[in-house]
């Protein structure tokens, strides 16, 4: 088991040394690399939207009852919802919600064209069948990741706004007030980085189990699975690491 | 011409093929043929090196292949053109765009000279107004032929079909084994197949290659099959009660 576990990392880093290497044809990597950004940007924003109004406006009900005491300042509402959905929530929850949703479309794409010999076929034709298809990707999600974030951000806070708003808990003037309270860029840097390195996991990883399919349909939907439950466990470790080192 | 020496293939425990020996000659169609299950697949992804044999070596004009650095691999992978037995066709492209996909990575072809060779290619296989469909919007037969004119689009050396006519109806497989043989011979390309259609092993089987349960059983030609007298070989041969009348 320890064993089987130490060779797909080692499998998972050689995987990784076949697809960062140069494209074959820029032209066509950069197509592809605009038509992935597309294809993940576009079919996530829904539900990513949804999420994030759903979670601000929680969060933003949440904070209110905890804080329910005339001594701590209402603008104290806003401004907890607002660390919270930037530090934590957004970059961790929709990057585990885009793994589900992105990362498991990959690792089908790749084991389905793994099942068919499509990847054979690039293979044989002289193409890096590896970097041809996982770089795109790769490289789009780290774009994608980031903006959805920064969306779901504003989603989340515009979530808190409308509670706020409808539930009349602290009034809007101070939940805006502590939204903008102490505002520091560095959060958002934090953020960023995070959603980054975790679009990284989930594109690689997805891919590294839709490639290493061997056998037939059955096992692309357990790829699948072992895609999704992997890589949410990368990425909720490195959380740790990354907090603890960056705050 | 592409050499096998001594080639031995395991899956796991299990071994697939046993100490093949065998050449594939330049500008001839050469055959590799035997029952399903015998190796044939596992013996041509050992030639192209999909699979890598685990004893043995495989040489392309004399120089080793699974040896080779990766770069010199991919440059001469460019020289081959394979048929896969499902067709293997990209699913997210049009036939055109899978005809094209070579050019595309390979070529400095402009977009008119690019669309004049698919359509060359896609007649070759009798293939009309299909360049705007989908791979799942075609038949088994016409995706192979799809397949056969993306294998055709870069003029390889070395041409692989595994069993490019199953599926086929008479006819179009005639026609396909029609277009393997002129290609072979107008190109001067090394072709190699795998079948166990005995019409095509009759007719364009310039070299054969026997395979029963993963060992060379016989090798020879169109001519002197008939007359062999491997026993395995006349099993195969003479399984078809059509072909054991005309052999009375
Ligand atoms: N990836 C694999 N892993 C394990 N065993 C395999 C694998 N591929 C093929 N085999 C085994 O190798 C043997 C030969 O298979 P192969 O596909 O070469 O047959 P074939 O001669 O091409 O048959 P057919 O005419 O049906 O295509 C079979 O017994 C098969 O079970
Ligand atoms: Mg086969």
């Amino acid at each position: 088991m320890l064993r089987k576990g130490f060779i797909t990392i080692g499998d998972y880093f050689i995987f990784l040394n076949k697809v960062f290497s140069k494209p074959a044809k820029w032209s066509i990597f950069l197509k592809k690399w605009v038509f992935e950004m597309d294809a993940m940007g576009i079919g996530s924003m829904l539900i990513v939207s949804i999420v994030s109004v759903a979670m601000g406006s929680v969060i933003t009900l949440q904070t209110a009852l905890q804080i329910e005491s005339s001594w701590i300042p209402s603008w104290t509402v806003g401004f907890t919802a607002r660390t919270s959905i930037v530090m934590e929530l957004c970059p961790t929850i929709i990057s585990l919600l885009l793994v589900g949703n992105i990362g498991s479309r990959i690792t089908a794409e790749i084991g389905s064209m793994r099942v068919t010999e499509q990847i054979d076929a690039l293979e044989i034709m002289g193409i890096n069948p590896a970097s041809h298809l996982v770089l795109p990707k790769v490289f789009a999600s780290i774009i994608v990741n980031p903006i959805l974030c920064v969306f779901s951000i504003a989603f989340a806070l515009l979530g808190g706004y409308l509670t706020v708003w409808i539930t009349d808990c602290v009034s809007t003037y101070n939940y805006i007030d502590g939204l903008t309270y102490c505002f520091r860029v560095y959060d958002v840097i934090y953020a960023m980085t995070k959603t980054t390195i975790f679009a990284f996991v989930m594109s690689t990883v997805a891919s590294f189990y839709g490639y290493k399919i061997d056998g037939g349909a059955l096992e692309l939907g357990k790829a699948s699975t072992q895609g999704i439950i992997v890589s949410s466990f990368i990425i909720l470790i490195l959380n740790v690491v990354i907090t603890n080192i960056m705050l | 011409m592409i050499e096998v020496c001594s080639v031995s293939k395991y899956f796991g425990e299990k071994q697939i093929l046993h100490n093949i020996n065998t050449q594939f000659e330049e500008g001839k169609v050469n055959l590799i043929i035997g029952r399903s299950g015998s190796g044939k697949t596992v013996l041509m992804k050992c030639l192209v090196g999909l699979h890598s044999p685990e004893e043995g070596k495989v040489l392309y004009s004399g120089r080793e292949f699974h040896n080779m650095p990766d770069i010199d691999k991919q440059k001469l992978r460019t020289e081959m053109g394979m048929v896969f037995q499902g067709a293997a066709l990209f699913d997210s492209m049009t036939i055109g765009e899978n005809v094209a996909f070579p050019l595309d990575m390979f070529t400095q072809m402009s977009d008119g000279e690019k669309n004049d060779r698919v359509d060359f290619c896609l007649e070759c296989v009798d293939l009309q107004n299909v360049n705007s469909l989908y791979p799942a919007e075609l038949s088994g037969g016409m995706k192979k032929r799809a397949a056969i004119a993306r294998a055709l689009a870069c003029n390889p050396k070395y041409l692989f079909f595994d069993e490019p006519n199953s599926g086929l109806d008479p006819k179009t497989s005639l026609l396909i084994d029609e277009l393997i043989t002129k290609i072979t011979h107008d190109f001067n390309t090394t072709t190699i197949v795998n079948t166990h259609d005995m019409n095509s092993i009759i007719t364009i089987g310039e070299t054969i290659s026997f395979i029963y349960q993963g060992f060379l059983e016989w090798t020879g030609n169109s001519h002197t099959i008939l007359s062999s007298d491997n026993h395995n070989l006349n099993d195969f041969i003479f399984a078809q009660p059509l072909v054991q009348r005309i052999k009375k």
